[in-house]
């Protein structure tokens, strides 16, 4: 094909396989950051205009909805932000931030949402909608249990992605830029002849899929013939790479509101094509930055319509647009390209921001000269986190990307469904309240002796928690297997299923929250003699610790251990069960900003924690626990087993003050690099990192005014500050920050 | 069966990463014969803690940091006056010797049992001296003590030619002059080995710490130095 002209290799020409075609054709870049350009007179524009929408958006929370029409890939009249100046176009509506409605995943959000925000959907539509179409959310209400309900209820399981869209897929855009929709159609449909041998139900709902799929590669094309474009074939230049690239994006974010619906891993795609259009002379340093900051713009931009509680549990409109950024080819050469500098310094030429989600991929084999710079504009703005490519890559080959915070995904080749997590610290509760709530009362897990005596005694706490445990896992395996075979039901997403293989690999991710507190709570009753003290329904309501004991975050195998045994005790309990779609279990310590919200819900603990107290979170040692120091505290962390265990992922977020990261810009940046050395050496998964001073922000939680751009890294994902609760903001300063002694 | 030698310590700090290079592991050691004015860390005066470690424990601790000191890092010996506990140092420094990490002594140059100073030398990588006051007057103002000790260590140190990093604590009125900074300067023309030469700010955080502990905060008048001033007086000293 002519769009193809002076790339390299064969293999990725005959059949799908862009990492073929990558490995094929990119060129590692080993310099430094100078070559970078600054902000266009264009972009200047664009985003001027879009800095005011942005403003007014923060005062109301929704700018606006569209509510004569649904959610659907070609259900919206293009839209612009400022035609003349856009080199990248597309919008989910016709009006930036304008909203979708996206009832296919439940319709009581719907309603909430509009509601909170003051909006209406209109009459015959709503009313067609309810008559005619069964959600998501039904079909799962529908075959829930009676036991999932209660835990549900009671907050044991939460956040179950049971009533919107589930998001983690991660479709590879890129083959739409790299080969064009035709091609990719007819490889859709070359799959679906394959498919005859209807001899069980997964063939069947598998050739209804693939049609599905080969129909939204159609609408794709009519939406993209809106804005002007011929998506039919490939790419024929950066600029177009990047647009299609984009518009696969598009489509799945006008189709689908799930969690969190990341855009994948593409400086190194894109790179290839501006380094062919560079040497032909057709392309500049100063468009090449445009180009990536205009696409950056646009991932910025992208927007769902959720209901106030929802913001509570994941705080600031988060989208997850996550874009993995480096990462290494082999053990030698990276992965890094001069793309990769470019998408760090939109933050630079746009701003600091909290999408796209931006992930470095941390090698110790990484160019030293990249090194340094991801740690540079870590430390200016606070936006960026850093996972562990050499634990990744070995499980995921060199073509993954990053879903959501911490979650590997082979690219094209696996999915995920996600799935929340369990409140870890109910499950402990429980089994000192004879499987009932100790905030409600309710019996939520039968069959759980009642613990006797005044004192807890460590054996009989590990029996009692491990039939909780057993019990809480089987239905948390049940809830899933019913919401993602509805959510395949209901409202699947074809329009990212298109973009990955047929035939694909599931991952169910699963989930814990309040690590920190179970592991302290343990140790406490083995060496500090915890005496329990109960009310009046005999539930536990305090508890006095008698002796000091190791707690988590101190770099102290004794109590380190315990934490690295829960987890492998709730993997090991998870790999028991069948899961849809032959899935393989996986697990991860991530809380997002919901660690505050199950704090709320959740009663004494005993390591001393009183009832709706905050939990640390993600991974994290609770706040104040880790006395020894910050590496003490990455050290305990990085004890936590990734592979075969915790590979979701294990979400740290390290917090340091300026001063004590060094005296100045350039040892604080050699520092950083050091102490990511250090962590990721040691086998340790991800790391948000913060350098911000605490009385920073103290004065923006009093005056939020004057600091409308401030951004910081909460567990898996960046926030704008002021878009926290009051409750949010205090628990992010109440987190331990490593200071100079 | 190996008896290893106690000591008492006020505080690990698993990341430092201003006392030397790299990333340090610090040893807060317990005890100082000074009583500086501006002292923060008066809860490191007395001799004994509650902390009570071997060489070993010590050693055994520094060793879990390695993915991130092996490079440049190490460890750095601090107090207190860590050569108050000479014999215990030596041990603790052999040991890090031997299992290859960098070490760094953060002195006032005092309070050291004089059978061990040529050998502590010996297996420091790098001395971070600081400086009280280069006349005996301004150093017993400054100290309490007169300057014996502190000018023999100079000695042996010039002798040992180790790698040195020079520090001072700048008190507003006490030192904050340019005329002070021009005889500092060439006071230590006769350090051969020096990489690094700071001037440190003088801070009231310390204050608190007094109160609770009941001592007497003696620079009750005295303001936290400027910043900005006494990075220019370190430029100066630096020309």
């Amino acid at each position: 094909m002519n769009e193809w002209q002076g790339f390299k290799g064969t293999k990725w020409q005959k059949n799908i396989d862009v990492q073929d075609f990558i490995e094929s054709n990119y060129k590692e870049y080993l310099d430094d950051d100078s070559f970078l350009k600054g902000i266009s007179y264009r972009t200047e524009k664009v985003w001027g205009k879009c800095k005011k929408l942005l403003a007014r958006e923060a005062i109301s929370g929704v700018l606006d909805v569209e509510t004569f029409i649904m959610s659907g890939i070609d259900n919206f009249e293009p839209g612009y932000i400022d035609r003349k100046n856009e080199v990248i176009v597309g919008l989910q509506t016709d009006e930036p931030l304008k909203r979708i409605v996206n009832p296919y995943g439940g319709y009581r959000m719907v309603k909430k949402s509009l509601e909170a925000y003051g909006f209406h959907l209109e009459k015959e539509l709503e009313e067609n909608f309810k008559e005619f179409r069964k959600t998501h959310n039904d079909g799962v209400f529908d075959a829930y249990t009676d036991e999932i309900k209660k835990a549900r209820h009671n907050h044991l399981i939460t956040g179950l992605p049971d009533a919107y869209g589930r998001g983690r897929i991660i479709g590879d855009y890129r083959r739409l830029a790299l080969y064009g929709a035709d091609f990719l159609i007819e490889k859709k449909k070359e799959d679906l002849s394959k498919l005859t041998e209807i001899n069980d139900v997964s063939t069947i709902q598998l050739r209804e899929d693939v049609k599905e799929q080969i129909k939204a590669l159609e609408l794709i094309k009519k939406m993209c013939s809106r804005y002007g474009f011929d998506v039919s074939k490939p790419a024929s230049n950066a600029k177009e790479a990047i647009q299609w690239t984009y518009f696969a994006y598009l489509a799945a974010v006008k189709q689908n509101n799930g969690a969190a619906t990341s855009i994948g891993r593409n400086t190194t795609f894109f790179d290839i094509y501006i380094e062919r259009d560079i040497e032909k002379g057709i392309l500049t340093e100063e468009y090449a930055q445009e180009l990536i900051d205009q696409f950056v713009i646009k991932l910025r931009l992208v927007r769902h319509l959720r209901t106030p509680e929802y913001n509570e549990l994941f705080a600031g409109d988060p989208t997850w647009v996550t874009e993995s950024i480096g990462g290494m080819l082999d053990d030698e050469k990276s992965l890094v390209t001069k793309t990769a500098y470019r998408m760090l310094n939109s933050l630079n030429n746009i701003g600091e921001s909290a999408e796209p989600n931006l992930t470095v991929l941390w090698s110790k084999k990484l160019p030293e000269n990249f090194k340094k710079f991801a740690s540079k504009m870590s430390i200016k703005t606070h936006t960026l986190q850093f996972e562990n490519d050499d634990i990744m890559r070995p499980l995921y080959g060199n073509d993954y990307a990053i879903s959501c915070c911490v979650s590997a995904l082979k690219l094209g080749y696996q999915t995920q469904f996600f799935g929340a997590r369990i409140n870890f610290v109910k499950v402990l509760l429980y089994a000192l309240n004879g499987g009932r709530d100790e905030i409600t009362g309710d019996l939520v897990i039968e069959g759980i002796d009642e613990l006797e005596g005044e004192y807890l005694d460590a054996d009989q706490v590990l029996k009692q928690f491990d039939k909780v445990l057993k019990k809480t896992v089987k239905i948390y395996v049940d809830a899933l297997n019913i919401i993602h075979y509805m959510h395949d039901k209901y409202a699947y997403e074809s329009s990212q299923m298109a973009f990955l293989n047929t035939e694909l690999e599931y991952l169910m991710a699963f989930g814990l929250a309040g690590i920190s507190i179970v592991t302290d709570s343990f140790s406490a009753i083995q060496y500090g003699h915890v005496r329990v003290k109960r009310d009046e329904r005999g539930l536990t309501n305090a508890f006095d610790i008698e002796f000091d004991y190791p707690r988590y975050g101190n770099n102290d195998d004794n109590v380190d251990a315990i934490a690295k045994n829960l987890v492998k005790r709730v993997y090991r309990e998870l790999k028991r069960y069948p899961l849809y779609k032959n899935a393989i279990p996986t697990l991860s310590l991530l809380t997002i900003t919901s660690n505050v919200v199950y704090g709320k819900h959740t009663g004494a603990t005993p390591d001393g924690r009183k009832e709706g107290v905050p939990f640390s979170p993600g991974a994290n040692p609770t706040q104040g626990a880790d006395k020894n120091g910050a590496l003490a505290s990455l050290s305990s962390v990085a004890k936590i087993p990734y592979k075969d265990c915790c590979q979701d992922g294990v979400s740290n977020t390290f917090s340091i003050i300026p001063t004590a990261l060094g005296s100045e810009e350039e040892s604080r940046i050699n520092n950083l690099v050091k102490i990511l050395d250090g962590y990721f050496n040691s086998g340790a998964h991800h790391l948000n990192v913060n350098v911000l001073d605490k009385d920073l922000l103290v004065d923006a939680m009093n005056n939020p005014n004057k600091y409308p751009n401030l951004t910081i890294r909460v567990s898996g994902y960046a926030v704008n500050f002021n878009k926290l609760t009051k409750e949010q903001k205090e628990e992010v300063i109440s987190r331990t920050f490593h200071e100079r002694v | 069966m190996k008896e290893f030698k106690t000591g008492f310590i006020h505080q690990i700090e698993t990341m430092g990463l201003v006392d030397g290079p790299g990333i340090r592991i610090v040893i807060f050691m317990q005890g100082c014969p000074l009583r500086c004015l501006f002292c923060h860390n008066p809860e490191t005066w007395e001799k004994v803690s509650k902390n009570k470690m071997t060489s070993k424990e010590i050693v055994d601790e520094i060793r879990k940091y390695r993915p991130y000191i092996e490079k440049d890092g190490g460890v750095t010996f601090s107090g207190g006056e860590p050569l108050l506990q000479s014999e215990f140092l030596l041990e603790m420094l052999k040991m890090c010797n031997k299992a290859g990490i960098h070490t760094a002594l953060d002195t006032s140059g005092t309070g050291y049992n004089k059978k061990y100073l040529d050998e502590i030398l010996k297996y420091t990588d790098l001395v971070i001296l600081d400086i009280k006051a280069i006349d005996e007057d301004n150093y017993k103002k400054m100290t309490g003590k007169d300057m014996t000790m502190f000018n023999y260590f100079v000695d042996r140190l010039l002798e040992n030619n180790n790698k040195i990093w020079l520090r001072q604590v700048i008190v507003p009125n006490i030192n904050d002059t340019e005329e002070y900074i021009f005889k500092l300067k060439k006071y230590i023309k006769k350090f051969k080995n020096i990489e690094k030469i700071e001037l440190l700010p003088y801070h009231t955080m310390g204050k608190e710490k007094y109160d609770k502990l009941n001592i007497k905060y003696r620079l009750t008048e005295t303001l936290d130095m400027d910043k900005e001033k006494c990075k220019n007086l370190e430029e100066l000293l630096n020309k």
